[in-house]
């Protein structure tokens, strides 16, 4: 068992979060209960984006049931659940694609009704999905400006600004860290992880106040995660509402400021970072009992040996997600 | 860790070369260099100014419909229709303006109205019901091709309309679209200037407007350029349209320069077309592909088609010669395709 090496590359990419809480030390008050389900922190006015008690249905199954969660300016709300968790769904209804059957969504504290994706761009608020971000045939800057092309002079002459278009790409990548070495580069000979963080700058250059990631880090190595992690940290920093969804604790737990853990599309519980560990977050996530149980199961019948101890470091059978545990 | 002022240490790997060789045109031009040497090293016909001219000829008709086809596939669809559609418009304008004494350039319109009709509907359907265009136009293909010899038998009692030439405003017509131009002493087909306007015009469209970079989105990934507010929709049935308008030129073209038309026109052409434009670098999948390389695939068939016949081989020829080289596109741009595909973790 390699315990040690197996902290996750986010943790120590990461300088934005410092990580520090292994399981067991000092305050975990939060348990399994509700909790940070109280006012914002301070400084913030109305949440960006506020869900109350929303709920989705689609025919006979019920796919989200009573969500309640805050996105706000320069904080990163991160979506934790597994599989079938109703994570996609909760996207959806925040990037507009679905409206929710019961309960509230709000945008700037007031109350919104999008009936599209663009509605919801047209309010700063931008999903970068795992999958359709980018087209792998087309250059850099023909994606980063993809729909929404400059363009010059008028009438039958008016063109696509390629010159400005190939410049401010250069600009925004740069200013976001991002070392891309040619922007006339077809987008699919980029790694995973440089394509998700175009994609992120493309939404920040494009005046995204509410980023929405959806698992942008599960295709990925460890490495190329924690690049992607950055670039999220970065975004956060400029003020943007982060919701980073995930089913990687690991990933999520450096980076979140707030975690909403689902599970068979209910929520068990909104948590402030100060609230809960990393390791509760795990246990919470696959269900603690669950998991032990898995342990027993693929423990080796050694006697005398606790294979629930929840110290082991070897026991995260969830973390670094593979390419098998992609999107619900 | 990273290396942000001057150039880049890792740009060394992608030089010039391999630069050049992700240009969709390039299998193109290096063919078509290729023949043009063999045949102009064996015969002297090929390369005297008169042979110029008489590949060039057949190469311009051909060569709009390859650029037009080529913007269509790239935008990630296919359009069997086209050919036996250069025959429909032909046929009504040579039906109206003979039959119904219609001026030769209303009956043109009312035949490019027609054209519009039946590109706006292959597209339509194809945006629609999801169906693959292969199927869709092909189904358009053989109702157009019932039309054509249905129509025409119904009206002459023969397979071919006639009589041109009597028309009102033929001569103007003729002259705007199929007369020739003489540059030293030999004659051009003026087809060859539309052929090149409409590849500089295509050319433009592609790599220079916010149209273009649509067509190449929706073929590459329609649902991805979806997401973004690309209106794939009306992309798609405008490149439909296109062809549509590239096959009345065409059906025009030749209507006006043999003066009648024949029922089957154009069939057998589609395949023609969409060779072309495969061995131009248009990727059959979508999303890849140029116009410049269409029309040189074109300049290609022009050439071997001639070629063939100057050197006094039999002209059956032809048709190997043009598996040979579909084949080698197609090997060509399978590695290309690998290459800008490649995605690195």
């Amino acid at each position: 068992m390699t315990g040690t090496e197996k902290t996750p590359a986010a943790a120590e990419k990461t300088p934005a979060a410092a990580e520090k809480t292994p399981a067991g030390t000092g305050e975990t008050p939060a348990g399994k209960g509700k909790a940070f389900s109280g006012p914002g922190r301070p400084g913030s006015g109305a949440p960006l984006l506020e869900t109350r008690g929303c709920g989705k249905t689609f025919g006979g199954v019920i796919a989200l049931r009573d969500v309640s969660t805050r996105v706000d300016a320069g904080e990163v709300t991160c979506v934790l659940g597994d599989n079938g968790a109703g994570k996609s769904t909760l996207i959806k209804i925040l990037a507009g694609v679905h409206p929710p059957d019961s309960g509230e969504y709000l945008v700037d504290g007031a109350p919104a009704r999008f009936t599209s994706p663009r509605d919801a761009l047209d309010r700063g608020i931008a999903t970068v999905y795992q999958d359709l971000a980018m087209i792998p045939l087309m250059s850099v800057w023909r994606n980063f400006f993809l729909g929404s092309e400059p363009s010059r002079g008028r009438g039958p002459f008016r063109r696509f600004d390629v010159a400005r278009a190939k410049r401010t790409v250069r600009e925004e990548l740069r200013s976001m860290g991002i070392d891309i070495r040619d922007v006339d580069q077809p987008v699919g000979t980029l790694s995973g992880g440089e394509r998700q963080s175009v994609a992120i700058a493309r939404a920040v250059y494009f005046g995204a106040r509410v980023l929405i990631l959806d698992e942008p880090t599960s295709a990925l190595g460890v490495k190329q995660a924690g690049v992607v992690l950055r670039y999220i940290a970065q975004a956060r920093d400029r003020g943007l509402g982060v919701v980073f969804i995930t089913h990687n604790p690991h990933h999520a737990y450096p980076i979140g400021d707030r975690f909403l853990l689902l599970n068979r599309g209910t929520s068990m519980g909104e948590y402030g970072k100060a609230d809960v560990t990393r390791q509760e977050i795990v246990s919470l996530m696959a269900g603690g009992a669950e998991l032990e149980q898995l342990a027993h199961e693929l423990g080796r019948d050694e006697p005398g040996r606790d294979v629930t101890s929840r110290d082991e470091p070897g026991w995260d059978v969830t973390s670094q997600g593979g390419p098998g545990r992609a999107g619900t | 860790m990273t290396v942000k002022a001057g150039t880049d240490e890792r740009l060394a790997s992608t030089g010039l070369a391999r630069r050049l060789l992700i240009r969709p045109e390039l299998g193109a031009v290096v063919g078509a260099i290729v023949v043009f040497v063999f045949f102009a090293s064996q015969s002297e016909t090929f390369r005297s100014a008169n042979g110029v001219a008489n590949w060039l000829d057949p190469a311009s008709t051909l060569g709009i419909m390859a650029v037009a086809i080529a913007l269509l596939m790239i935008g990630g669809e296919f359009d069997l229709s086209a050919g036996v559609l250069t025959g429909t418009t032909g046929l009504i304008t040579v039906i109206l303006s003979t039959r119904y004494g219609l001026p030769v350039w209303a009956a043109m319109l009312v035949a490019l109205v027609a054209a519009l009709l039946v590109g706006f509907l292959n597209g339509m359907i194809v945006v629609r019901t999801n169906l693959p265009s292969f199927i869709v136009t092909l189904g358009t293909f053989l109702m157009l091709q019932g039309i054509n010899l249905g129509v025409t038998k119904a009206l002459t009692g023969t397979v071919q309309v006639g009589g041109l030439r009597r028309a009102e405003g033929y001569e103007q017509a003729r002259a705007a679209l199929a007369g020739t131009f003489t540059i030293g002493e030999t004659d051009f087909r003026v087809a060859i200037l539309w052929w090149l306007g409409v590849t500089a015009l295509a050319t433009w469209v592609l790599m220079r407007t916010r149209a273009g970079n649509w067509i190449f989105a929706v073929g590459g990934d329609d649902r991805a350029a979806r997401a973004v507010g690309v209106p794939a929709e009306r992309t798609k049935i405008a490149l439909f349209m296109t062809t549509a308008t590239a096959a009345w030129l065409v059906g025009s073209i030749l209507a006006l320069r043999f003066t009648s038309v024949q029922a089957n026109a154009g069939l057998g052409q589609e395949f023609v077309y969409i060779i072309a434009a495969v061995i131009g670098g248009c990727l059959l999948t979508g999303g890849y592909g140029s116009a410049v390389g269409a029309a040189v695939g074109a300049l290609i068939f022009g050439m071997a088609d001639k070629g063939i016949v100057f050197l006094g081989w039999d002209a059956d020829w032809f048709k190997f010669f043009l598996g040979a080289m579909l084949l080698l596109a197609t090997l060509a741009n399978r590695l290309v395709r690998r290459y800008a595909e490649e995605v690195r973790h």
